[in-house]
């Protein structure tokens, strides 16, 4: 992984939103969240009962990744924030 | 994912206990904790954390992590990078949030690190404040268990990046000898996660 460098200038233009792509969060595996962690996690964040976060969980541990929510992409970002605050490997993009 | 919850072995870990969760800390176990948790806070907030935490010289308590703390900190310098965003393990902390768009993770970074650098400061100063240098028991609220189990993890996440952990971790460290100068830092980050796995069973 790699930091994007602290004093890039961006004009203020605003984002084209594409409405009909929304946007997603995409939780990524690493070798170092214990398996009970990223569940409890996605119990705390989503509210999720334990059988669906485990469920979630197990994906991002077997697939590599999951798409963890989807929705307008301020909204993503914003769960982005909250999951990298528990130390998951979060990123948002556009839903392919 | 890893899973170490065999790892623990000294301690008996967190458990459940009124209104939030208890354990008993030895104080080289203390000490560790202490050590740890205020290099990444150094690490992500800057020296913000200077003066709250006068490392306890633990020490000379005798135990099988006496020492370990210091060595730590000669040994994989945790805090020696404060100021470069490209240290690894920063950059594990502070994660980009888009992949393959530099500047939509610049922008997301500009809005949303300083909150997030504070959040794991002030998760670190949680455990601080409620891990006394001597140890002993503690209890923890549910929050501030919440608080431990965050603390925790950027701890171990730190580590992990000074240590190499891989997928392949626990091959890497049966093939390990007691002479490599990780050994005894393997150990240090198979406690924390028995630690935090208790951590996780308790305020489930």
């Amino acid at each position: 992984m790699s930091v994007a460098p602290a004093e890039v200038e961006r004009p203020e233009t605003g984002e084209e939103v594409i409405a009909d792509r929304p946007w997603i969060t995409i939780v990524w595996n690493d070798p170092v969240n214990l398996m009970s962690y990223v569940t409890y996690v996605f119990q705390t964040v989503f509210g999720y009962p334990k059988s669906k976060a485990e469920k979630l969980m197990l994906d991002v541990h077997h697939k590599g990744k999951a798409v963890v929510s989807s929705g307008a992409r301020e909204a993503m970002e914003g769960v982005a924030q909250t999951l990298h605050s528990y130390g998951l490997w979060a990123t948002v993009s556009h839903d392919s | 994912m890893s899973q170490e919850e065999e790892a623990g072995g000294l301690m008996a870990g967190f458990r459940a206990a009124s209104g939030g969760v208890t354990a008993r800390f030895a104080a080289a176990q203390a000490g560790i904790i202490r050590n740890l948790v205020s290099q990444v806070a150094e690490l992500v907030g800057g020296d913000s954390l200077a003066g709250q935490d006068a490392e306890p010289d633990g020490q000379q308590d005798a135990g099988p992590l006496a020492g370990t703390a210091a060595a730590l900190d000669a040994q994989f310098g945790l805090s020696d990078s404060t100021e470069a965003p490209d240290d690894p393990a920063l950059a594990r902390l502070l994660p980009d949030a888009y992949r393959d768009d530099p500047k939509a993770a610049a922008e997301f970074r500009r809005y949303t690190e300083q909150g997030l650098r504070s959040g794991k400061v002030a998760a670190a100063r949680t455990v601080l404040a409620t891990l006394p240098p001597r140890g002993g028991r503690i209890r923890l609220s549910e929050p501030q268990g919440q608080a431990w189990l965050r603390a925790l993890n950027d701890v171990r996440l730190a580590l992990s990046v000074r240590l190499g952990v891989t997928e392949d971790f626990d091959a890497d460290v049966a093939d390990m000898g007691s002479d490599d100068p990780r050994y005894a830092y393997v150990w240090v980050y198979q406690w924390l996660a028995y630690l935090q796995e208790s951590l996780v069973e308790a305020l489930g």
